[in-house]
């Protein structure tokens, strides 16, 4: 507290742009900003970080226009303003790179960029070309060989968060926001993204920025503002402070808790793959004759670069794909031939990388949520047994520990993290032998993180079989019995715990690449 | 006081969650100062026959709705459920090969016309899943099917005077519209069975919470171990067989079967649905709602009918009802989350 304020009263001196004081802003349920300051500092990276649901991007939302501001003022150059709309705040210069893509699929990039300002030639007529040209140019300013008439939907994820940062620079803006700019991104594609950020700051522009990435934050940012809960918890110039104070600061303990890593793998085999292969499209293979063996109780890491095919991996291991070709013996039975309904009941779970997406039903509550897929648990002929439901939701909401009111609220009411064990429950409460998780830490905050990978150690530690897949080298070594790398659908290295290091498993991830690098250029 | 507060708030929020039946309430008290004898116990039993009509279709079309499809085919599956038992009674199966003519008795025409409409919704539920065929498109293509092949079954005729001969052993056929059971008509009771089967699916089984789930997130569901395509299958198969009900219902009330039966109900159908609280985005509904939805329409229906308003602004004021219904669903989401956030 007393940072804070010593911070606050030097600042004073300081080029603040925009001021938000005591904002506040009520949702159903919960109250996602709790009377918070903030400042934003003429031409600064000013970077705001907290957990998931500690309000950065409802803050954010405020100040650009997206959501009304329940209670407090927003001071643009010490003056009060009132922001209504997206137009509003286009007026006053805000501008702000969403972290869910806002893109239109069936258009192309020109036409997105372009999207309700349209450049006008004649009377009511769309200027295309100079929309065009234009787009050509902000993709070259981006290092970027798109084509501006390419539709989105053609467009890597990656590509398309650098249109919609293009989208962004198009506007005359005092003030971007750039919600979790990077997650999408490759490494190449951040160092511009950082040369960009750079070329603003010197054109006067003032930049938020918020990531979860936080040794990202330390490279980039000039100003740090951290949330938790809703509520202001510090604000630091970042040349005072390391990766360390962020997190005592969002967790609010003294650091993330380390996990204990024991080596719980038995003897007993309960999943091998062989030679599991699929097509792809135009020839070659998107898995490439992929075999693994999962001891009950392992925790095997599959680490590779987006598009290495660990994700249609598991949707071969779980059934999704009809083409799939190759062996797979779960505990003793084959399941190639079986369908997802008799894969979940013979025992394999698959928690997707896509939560809103794939993993849960918004509209349906916690309850329904986790039971979807072990139904057939709770049953007295066609009858679903409320009691028995009843019992072994709540069992499993305990055993790990999610943070809900009731079971029967509406699950997109919940935080980021819990909605992420909702979807982990319902894997659970079907028994599963081979857990598959796809990216499971991803998007949710420190504190959460750490609870679903104690999860994984528990649940190793009663013989499950855990296969996952994470971009993030730290967490694949922190909590890997083993480590598979694929690259371009194949295996190209297989490490044990003890000698797994961050350089070789990059290399071994680079390898299929290598390779086609001269065949492509 | 703050308690006191709270409780108007929640009463509020009570009003909103139950307006279609205060609605319902509200219409059938005005009509019955104004229209005598509107609340006789006859009058009612005649209203609700009519709504049991609408409720089949209703029913069999909140479960479509709610897995985000719709069905328009209702309708005509009527016509042709019609003219199927009416063939059946007055004409016979025929068959060429041996000469003869078969006579079915009552109980199996029903049985046949039964299946005829399941099946034709499998049909419906096959070429929107297997060929990814867009519900509407696929269910208007089979309107206009099966109200050609209605009108093909009799050359565009009406089957009349549908009450067999003792000779075929086929007699019987208009109990089913105008019998009575404990001194209510048989198509009431039937809509009170098959509304209750329906909703203890909804709520029940896991084929309800299987239908919810489509509806809600098609790719979860998938990914959960629903079988997203039996699923909807399953819906329209039973969309159909709440079509060949009350094309049997009406055809029995008629002693007769005409090939323009049911025209234009899918419409109402969608209506009461609507009226229910179903969204038509899917994942949201339920039978309870559809069926006071249905009530609202006929009782408004017949309401204005006994009154004596001209059938034209019967049509306008439908329509401003059905919009009504829906921009105050819309208002009670908002009051709701309101209600939420102060509370």
């Amino acid at each position: 507290m007393n940072e804070s304020r010593s911070v606050k009263k030097e600042s004073d001196k300081l080029d603040i742009i925009l001021k938000a004081r005591q904002v506040s802003k009520k949702y159903p349920g919960t109250l996602a900003l709790n009377q918070v300051d903030f400042n934003v500092y003429r031409g600064k990276v000013n970077v705001l970080v907290g957990e998931n649901g500690a309000g950065k991007s409802t803050l954010m939302k405020i100040i650009a226009g997206a959501i009304e501001i329940t209670s407090g003022k927003l001071l643009l150059e010490d003056e009060e303003i009132v922001i209504r709309n997206v137009d509003d705040a286009a007026k006053y210069g805000i501008g702000i790179v969403y972290q869910e893509l806002n893109l239109f699929p069936n258009l192309n990039i020109a036409e997105n960029i372009f999207m309700a300002r349209e450049i006008r030639s004649k009377g009511p007529l769309i200027d295309h070309q100079e929309q065009i040209l234009r787009t050509k140019a902000l993709m070259k300013q981006l290092e970027q060989a798109i084509d501006p008439k390419e539709l989105v939907s053609n467009l890597r994820i990656g590509q398309q968060q650098i249109v919609e940062i293009a989208k962004a620079l198009s506007q005359d803006v005092n003030i971007l926001i750039m919600d979790e700019p990077s997650s999408a991104l490759s490494s190449a594609e951040v160092s511009i993204l950082f040369k960009m950020i750079n070329e603003l700051k010197a054109r006067g522009v003032s930049i938020i920025y918020i990531s979860h990435r936080l040794e990202e934050l330390i490279q980039i940012g000039d100003y740090i503002t951290v949330l938790r809960d809703g509520k202001l918890e510090a604000e630091a110039e970042i040349k005072n402070i390391d990766v360390q104070w962020i997190v005592e600061k969002m967790v609010g303990e003294s650091a993330e808790k380390k996990i204990n890593h024991t080596n719980k793998a038995q003897d007993k085999e309960v999943l091998n793959v062989e030679n599991v292969c699929l097509s792809r499209q135009g020839g070659g293979f998107t898995v490439d004759h992929v075999s693994i063996s999962l001891k009950a109780g392992e925790i095997v890491g599959l680490y590779g670069l987006m598009g290495a095919g660990r994700s249609e991996l598991f949707d071969c291991l779980m059934g999704l794909e009809a083409e799939a070709k190759g062996t797979i013996i779960l505990d003793g039975q084959d399941i190639s031939k079986s369908s997802v309904v008799q894969r979940i009941q013979k025992g394999m779970a698959l928690i997707p990388e896509d939560r809103q997406r794939e993993g849960l039903i918004q509209v349906m509550s916690v309850t329904d949520n986790m039971t979807l897929s072990s139904l057939w648990a709770y049953l007295k002929g066609f009858h679903i047994l409320a009691k028995k439901v009843k019992a072994s939701v709540e069992k499993c909401i305990n055993d790990i520990s999610i943070k809900v009111s009731s079971p029967q609220v509406v699950v997109s009411s919940l935080s980021g993290g819990n909605q992420q064990k909702v979807v982990i429950g319902k894997a659970l409460l079907t028994s599963p032998k081979v857990l598959l998780m796809d990216e499971p830490g991803r998007g949710i905050d420190v504190g959460a993180k750490t609870d679903v990978f104690k999860i994984m150690n528990d649940l190793a530690e009663k013989g499950l079989g855990i296969l996952f897949v994470t971009t993030e080298l730290k967490e694949i070594l922190s909590i890997s019995d083993r480590i598979i790398v694929m690259s371009k659908g194949k295996i190209t290295g297989e490490f044990d715990r003890q000698e797994a290091t961050e350089e070789i498993l990059v290399n071994a991830s680079a390898i299929g690449h290598k390779l086609e690098t001269p065949l492509a250029g | 006081m703050v308690e006191k507060k709270s409780n108007k708030k929640s009463l509020t929020m009570l009003v909103l969650k139950l307006r279609t039946f205060i609605a319902l309430i509200v219409i059938t008290i005005f009509f019955g100062i104004l229209v005598p004898n509107f609340l006789s116990m006859g009058n009612l039993v005649i209203m609700s026959k009519h709504v049991a009509i609408n409720a089949f279709l209703a029913i069999g079309m909140t479960f479509v709705i709610i897995t985000g499809g719709i069905d328009l085919s209702v309708g005509s599956i009527v016509g042709l459920a019609g003219m199927t038992a009416g063939f059946l009674i007055n004409e016979g199966l025929i068959l060429p090969m041996f000469g003869v003519t078969v006579y079915f008795n009552v109980g199996a025409i029903i049985l046949i016309t039964l299946l005829l409409g399941t099946f034709i919704g499998g049909i419906n539920g096959i070429i929107i899943t297997k060929f990814n065929v867009a519900p509407f498109i696929g269910t208007l293509g089979m309107l206009y099917i099966a109200r050609g092949a209605a009108l093909l079954s009799s050359d565009g005729k009406t089957f009349s005077n549908l009450v067999g001969k003792t000779e075929f052993g086929n007699t019987g056929f208009p109990t089913l519209g105008t019998g009575t059971f404990i001194g209510i008509p048989i198509s009431i009771w039937l809509m009170i069975i098959v509304g209750l089967v329906a909703a203890y699916v909804a709520m029940k089984t896991p084929l309800g919470r299987h239908i919810y789930a489509v509806g809600g997130n098609e790719n979860a569901a998938k990914l959960s171990g629903v079988k997203v395509k039996k699923v909807k299958i399953l819906v329209y198969m039973f969309s159909g067989f709440c079509s060949a009900i009350a094309g049997l219902v009406i055809a029995s009330q008629l002693v007769a079967s005409h090939p323009l039966s049911g025209n234009t109900f899918e419409l109402n159908a969608i209506a009461a649905v609507v009226l229910g609280g179903t969204s038509l985005m899917g994942g949201i509904g339920t039978i309870g709602g559809t069926i006071v939805g249905a009530f609202v329409i006929g009782v408004l229906g017949d309401g204005l009918v006994m009154m004596g308003v001209s059938s034209f602004w019967q049509m306008v004021i439908k329509g401003i009802v059905i919009i009504a219904a829906v921009v105050i669903d819309q208002i009670q989401i908002k009051a709701q989350a309101k209600a939420t956030l102060e509370g």
